[in-house]
């Protein structure tokens, strides 16, 4: 496996505009001629599918939910990032771009960074001409807030909604293509696997979930935006559906998967309330603008929060990072949240929790305008947990939440297999080892809208493809080994159930690869995530059949990749003997107990190639360079 | 808890359908509906019997994708909130729940308590979009919007395509949902261009899917977990009227012409 990231060369401002002009173009009135498959509808997938449509490609989309607008984006609550400096407050691109890399504990590549900073400034362009309706000032422009890890306010957003926003904007982008007949949109339709043929991505297999029929659908290109796989710890804020078997199928078809071990637990979760649990729900970040983070002074204090005065209460981000309190990163936040909680400082019923609190900010901003700008997420939280925040302050406890690890891509978005483009969560490419709040809808907003539809096309240009369809009998191999699978796991008739699997998996991961990390938990933790699966694929038990709608068996497929990318994670947080921003070990902090990075052996991404079943993936290395912001410690003090 | 639930079953798209019974037992009344219903699919699993079959994804109340009528109401008895959040606290033991499926024309049963809702997109797909290409855009503060136009935009943007609101009608219709679309982006200067063919089109579109009339029943209303207001349905049959009132002066002067 050759890692090549093709980033051009001259100074970071230049560098997209020039290779934007160096890349092949296809003419207008060949781009007809090709085909391009999108597997996924969300930011990415949307807005990629959509863009491409608008050129002339003829666009084949996927989703696995009812509608494209049902992708897991939706649910994105806080904002969009974008250098606008709307506020006059000192954001620049360049700012953006420090912030990023920074934030991301230098494990990014500068010039891919630098290019989302970039786009950035457009996509709030596309999607207020799309109708996307922000929040406005009274004056009629728009309005931005401030987010963690940044200090200028350049989030811009829909109340509690800006992911569902962004996305109907794509969703409706997209269709109106299909309304034209340029994109063929397939939805309740899943991918099981990537076909390559000669070498290049030609195609995939998928399901239909309604008839339960195996297919194969061939293009000249594939494009990859399947989102990340926080469910691997079966308990996240991700969709119940979001799974990782797209890009793990891929890995195995010869893309490299590079930082699995970069997972984001983010700090202002609904705390766990029992074993019932199916999924966790977020309360977006934006509440840390407002919200103080508090823990009573005294451990095991039980009182009920109104009930502790002033002096009682520790307000720990404040006491311990002055200068941006409780706006510190993601990463931040959740270990200091965790570290109160372990040394038996939590609150609530499990105390597995902290308190987030809102009666400064009433007192402050009067409740009126704290509803105004909170209210739905007050009204979720009290919905979920029976209590009114507005009265009592919230509880919050850390949880996965976003995956920065994924598939390995050049500048181009294009993975190590040639055809096979990657876009938004699905790929490592921006985020390093952390990402800033707001960045993900920005991220996969500028791979769909304005990076993938410029390089696909030099691809297209530049590369013989040669004449495929789907009778070539690499397509019956796929489909014939997809069905097989299927079979087999419907045969097994066990005595557990996929979710009791999938809570087993998830509750060991969470333990041992999670918040904090340390070698004698990996090492057991990979010992016993094949001894699991092989549990699975002796005892599950799988109902109905593979002919029909049945949602075991696509639960039962996706945990199976889970299991084997179990292990693949684990042996990434092992082989990473530092901490660097979502990726805690305990072996590798300071005194104080912060993220002790080690640049010297450690400055570069991990990209990993799968060698068989049961074999161990082999090891290669993308070495970053720094040459705009220089690596220093991380301090938020 | 334990819970009597008297669930809609149905193989397929043309099967006959029927209620099964089935006893939920300790539920905790910290679960959300739908977890007390893996827990019911889990124990039929164990069994060695079908899981009940029904939609569900984000379960934060965004995605749209839950949609079940419980005891006779959408989504269940909580205003402004969809299935996926309403929880067993608010049950008694030993109550009994009848489950069904929306039920329309428009939305026939795929399996158990799953519906078809592709009508939906294709109605947004004949209309329900500002046409503006990716790149075209101009810088987005020379556009200023009213805070007032802009929020009451987003309060019908906020639709999450569910259908309870058809769910709900007796007429089956989809009215709310479209006005919701219409009223997004026609109160918004984006949306001027389009406004009387987006508005011809996704009503047309509606007909054609076989969703009935809006005859002031006022069920949507209250059945939708975003709470969009009825008064997006005047809106929309107001901007219907000039919409089809300009298309025929506009075909009287190209036979003019």
């Amino acid at each position: 496996m050759k890692l090549d990231a093709k980033i051009p060369g001259g100074p970071i401002e230049t560098k997209w505009d020039r290779h934007r002009f160096d890349m092949k173009l296809v003419n207008p009135a060949n781009k007809r001629k090709f085909s391009v498959i999108v597997v996924g509808t969300g930011l990415a997938g949307a807005s990629a599918a959509a863009s491409m449509a608008e050129l002339g490609y003829q666009v084949s989309a996927f989703c696995f939910q009812d509608s494209p607008r049902r992708a897991h984006s939706i649910a994105a609550q806080g904002g969009i990032n974008a250098a606008k400096n709307y506020q006059n407050d000192g954001d620049s691109i360049w700012r953006l771009f420090y912030d990023t890399v920074k934030g991301g504990d230098y494990r990014a590549r500068e010039a891919n960074v630098y290019r989302l900073a970039q786009s950035s400034v457009q996509i709030i362009d596309q999607c207020v001409a799309q109708g996307v309706p922000f929040a406005r000032e009274y004056g009629g422009l728009l309005a931005n807030r401030s987010f963690g890890g940044a200090q200028v306010s350049r989030t811009f957003y829909a109340r509690g909604q800006t992911g569902q926003q962004l996305l109907l904007g794509a969703y409706q982008a997209l269709a109106r293509q299909i309304g034209l007949g340029r994109v063929t949109m397939h939805p309740r339709t899943e991918m099981l696997d990537l076909v390559v043929i000669d070498g290049q991505a030609r195609g995939i297999v998928v399901r239909d979930l309604v008839s339960g029929e195996i297919r194969s659908h061939a293009a000249d290109v594939v494009v990859l935006a399947t989102g990340g796989y926080s469910n691997i710890f079966y308990l996240s804020t991700n969709a119940k559906g979001c799974n990782v078997t797209a890009i793990w199928r891929a890995h195995r078809r010869g893309a490299g998967f590079a930082n699995p071990c970069f997972t984001q637990i983010h700090p202002t979760c609904i705390p766990v309330a029992g074993e019932h649990q199916s999924k966790l729900t977020l309360m977006s970040e934006s509440l840390r603008n407002d919200g103080r983070i508090w823990v009573p002074k005294k451990a095991g204090d039980s009182r009920p929060a109104d009930q502790i005065p002033d002096a009682e209460r520790d307000y720990y981000l404040e006491r311990r990072y002055p200068a941006f309190g409780n706006l510190v990163p993601r990463d931040v936040a959740s270990r200091a949240a965790k570290e109160r909680c372990d040394s038996g400082f939590g609150v609530g019923p499990t105390k597995l929790g902290v308190f987030l609190d809102f009666r400064d900010a009433i007192k402050r901003l009067s409740e009126p305008v704290v509803a105004d700008r909170y209210g739905n997420l007050f009204q979720m939280y009290e919905q979920i947990t029976g209590e009114n925040p507005y009265k009592v302050p919230m509880r919050i406890f850390p949880a996965p939440h976003y995956t920065m690890g994924g598939l390995w891509v050049d500048y181009n978005l294009m993975s190590t297999i040639p055809g096979l483009h990657v876009l938004g969560e699905a790929n490592f490419s921006d985020h390093g080892a952390n990402r800033l709040g707001a960045s993900a809808l920005m991220q996969g907003l500028a791979d769909g809208y304005f990076v993938i539809p410029y390089t696909i096309g030099h691809y297209l240009a530049s590369t013989p493809i040669p004449k495929v369809d789907t009778g070539h009998a690499e397509f019956k191999r796929v489909e014939a080994e997809a069905n097989a699978r299927n079979r087999s796991l419907l045969a097994i008739k066990g005595k557990r159930t996929v979710d009791s699997f999938h809570r087993e998996l998830g509750r060991l991961m969470w333990d041992n690869v999670g918040m904090s990390r340390n070698r004698a938990d990996l090492e057991k933790t990979l010992a016993r995530v094949p001894e699991l699966r092989e549990e699975f694929w002796k005892n599950v038990a799988v109902e109905g059949s593979a002919d029909d709608l049945n949602q075991s068996l696509e639960k039962a497929g996706r945990v199976a990749d889970f299991f084997e990318f179990g292990e693949l994670i684990t042996r990434d947080a092992l082989e990473r003997a530092e901490s660097c921003g979502g990726h805690f070990r305990e072996e590798f902090q300071t005194e104080d107990g912060e993220a002790r990075r080690d640049d010297e052996n450690f400055c570069h991404s991990t990209v990993w190639e799968w060698q068989g079943p049961g074999k161990a993936p082999v090891q290669h290395r993308e070495p970053l360079s720094f040459e705009y912001v220089k690596p220093s410690q991380r301090s938020y003090k | 808890m334990r819970l009597t639930l008297k669930v809609w079953r149905q193989a397929g798209r043309s099967a006959r359908g029927g209620f099964q019974e089935v006893v939920a037992e300790g539920v905790s009344p910290d679960s959300s509906f739908l977890e007390m219903l893996d827990g019911v699919n889990e124990k039929l699993e164990a069994e060695g019997r079908e899981p009940i079959a029904f939609d569900h994804d984000c379960r934060e109340g965004i995605c749209g994708s839950c949609s079940l009528m419980i005891n006779g109401h959408p989504h269940g008895p909580d205003d402004g909130v969809t299935t996926c959040q309403l929880h067993m606290r608010r049950y008694r033991d030993g109550d009994t729940i009848v489950i069904e499926p929306w039920r329309a024309r428009a939305f026939p049963v795929i399996k158990d308590l799953i519906v078809d809702r592709s009508a939906f997109d294709r109605i947004i797909q004949v209309g329900g979009f500002v046409s503006v290409n990716t790149g075209s855009a101009q810088d987005a503060n020379n556009l200023p919007i009213g805070k007032e136009v802009a929020d009451l935009a987003m309060d019908t943007a906020a639709c999450i395509g569910c259908g309870a609101c058809v769910a709900a009608c007796p007429n089956a219709s989809a009215m709310l949902f479209v006005s919701a679309k219409a009223a997004h982006l026609g109160r918004l200067p984006q949306g001027q261009p389009e406004r009387h063919a987006r508005t011809r089109r996704m009503v047309a579109q509606m007909d054609t899917e076989g969703f009935g009339g809006c005859t002031n029943h006022g069920e949507c209303e209250a059945a939708c977990p975003k709470e969009i207001k009825m008064w997006n349905i005047s809106f929309l049959n107001r901007d219907f009227l000039q919409a089809s009132l300009s298309e025929r002066s506009a075909s009287q002067r190209a036979g003019d012409g």
